[in-house]
């Protein structure tokens, strides 16, 4: 008798430990994504400036890649971010946007400086020259690819993606293209809001 | 009293002119196929490029192809298809043009495969029009007016 309870009792360590086991790495794999995406960058900007990433520190901001000769994905992002900070109004001013050219090549600092005067004027255009590309691209895990055409010219292939940094620089989601107005704004209230309550 | 009808019945029939007259402003024939609301969003300034989106019905018995599209506002025009993959862009010309198939409906559209006016001469303006032509393998040229909307115009078009 006294065997089968001395039995049932380690059992029931067993299962404890086990289940406490797996509760744990469940509960340690659910955050980890935040340490992947982003790094340092300084980057030449639309403004005349250069902007630093680590400077950006204290307000969140939202990055994608693009080019200007690109037809379609790259201004419906921009004019809905543009529509996005639109509606946030007050609220989205601690929100830094920016848009990196993935084909400096074509997309020179004035040209984009021009070409971004469509959008909303907090939207800042950076020009990463063609050795500085594939560092911040890399450190974004942004995909981007040169497609020569049949005439000669080009045109690129890239991540569509919007990426949401903290306000200490560190992932916090992704915009869709696919995705809703709505669910964007919420996702950007959602970045501005967990800033906030963070520091300051 | 006869009056108030004979106004009411002028005002329906000039309203009823009126919405057809739009309707049919914006399609066009080309044999057996439709061609529907030709526009694109105006493009940012200083952009060389600018999409083009239209919507072709085929109510031949017969596949059919657009192969080809000009207009003078831009140096070049190709057919591209489009398509976003977790997440990723890819863009890509469309071998031999793009297929309308026998008793179907081909939409050029936001997100998918469009018109693409390179080499942009002038900006669009919005509200403009400006001209091009559509050349289809079967059903030949056909001369259409693509309509300048605001950037964006497709989702509001869509209710996104």
């Amino acid at each position: 008798m006294l065997r089968k309870i001395r039995i049932l009792l380690w059992a029931l360590v067993a299962v404890a430990i086990a289940g406490g086991g797996a509760y744990y790495s469940l509960g340690r794999q659910l955050p980890t994504p935040s340490l992947a995406i982003g790094g340092p960058f300084r980057l030449a900007a639309s403004t005349g400036d250069v902007v630093d990433s680590e400077k950006l520190k204290g307000r969140p901001f939202a990055v994608f890649f693009g080019f200007t000769h690109c037809p379609e994905v790259c201004p419906t992002t921009l004019h809905e971010m543009s529509s996005a900070l639109g509606k946030l109004g007050d609220d989205g001013k601690d929100l830094n946007v920016l848009f990196i050219t993935v084909d400096p090549e074509r997309d020179t600092i004035e040209f984009m400086k021009s070409y971004l005067t469509s959008f909303d004027p907090r939207i800042v255009g950076l020009r990463p020259t063609p050795e500085e590309l594939p560092q911040v691209a890399k450190a974004y895990r942004a995909f981007y690819e040169k497609v020569p055409m049949s005439d000669g010219d080009y045109t690129m292939n890239h991540t569509a993606l919007v990426y949401l940094m903290d306000r200490q620089g560190t992932f916090f989601g992704t915009l869709d293209y696919e995705e809703k107005p709505e669910v964007r704004l919420t996702k950007l209230r959602r970045l501005l809001k967990e800033g906030q309550s963070r520091s300051r | 009293m006869k009056l108030i009808k004979e106004l009411t019945v002028a005002v329906a029939l000039t309203c009823a002119a009126f919405i057809t007259s739009l309707a049919q402003a914006h399609d066009y024939k080309a044999g057996p196929l439709t061609i529907e609301h030709p526009w694109t969003p105006q493009p940012p300034v200083g952009a060389k490029v600018a999409a083009g989106f239209l919507k072709i019905t085929n109510g031949g018995a017969q596949d059919d192809r657009l192969v080809a599209v000009a207009s003078d506002i831009a140096g070049k025009t190709q057919v591209h298809g489009m398509k976003v993959e977790k997440g990723i862009m890819t863009m890509f010309e469309l071998e031999g043009g793009l297929v309308i198939p026998a008793g179907g409906t081909v939409e050029l559209k936001s997100r998918s495969n469009h018109v693409m006016f390179m080499d942009l001469k002038s900006r669009p303006e919005k509200g403009a029009t400006f001209k091009a032509t559509l050349t289809f393998e079967k059903a030949g040229s056909v001369a259409v007016d693509f309509k300048v909307e605001a950037m964006g115009g497709d989702m509001d078009h869509e209710g996104m």
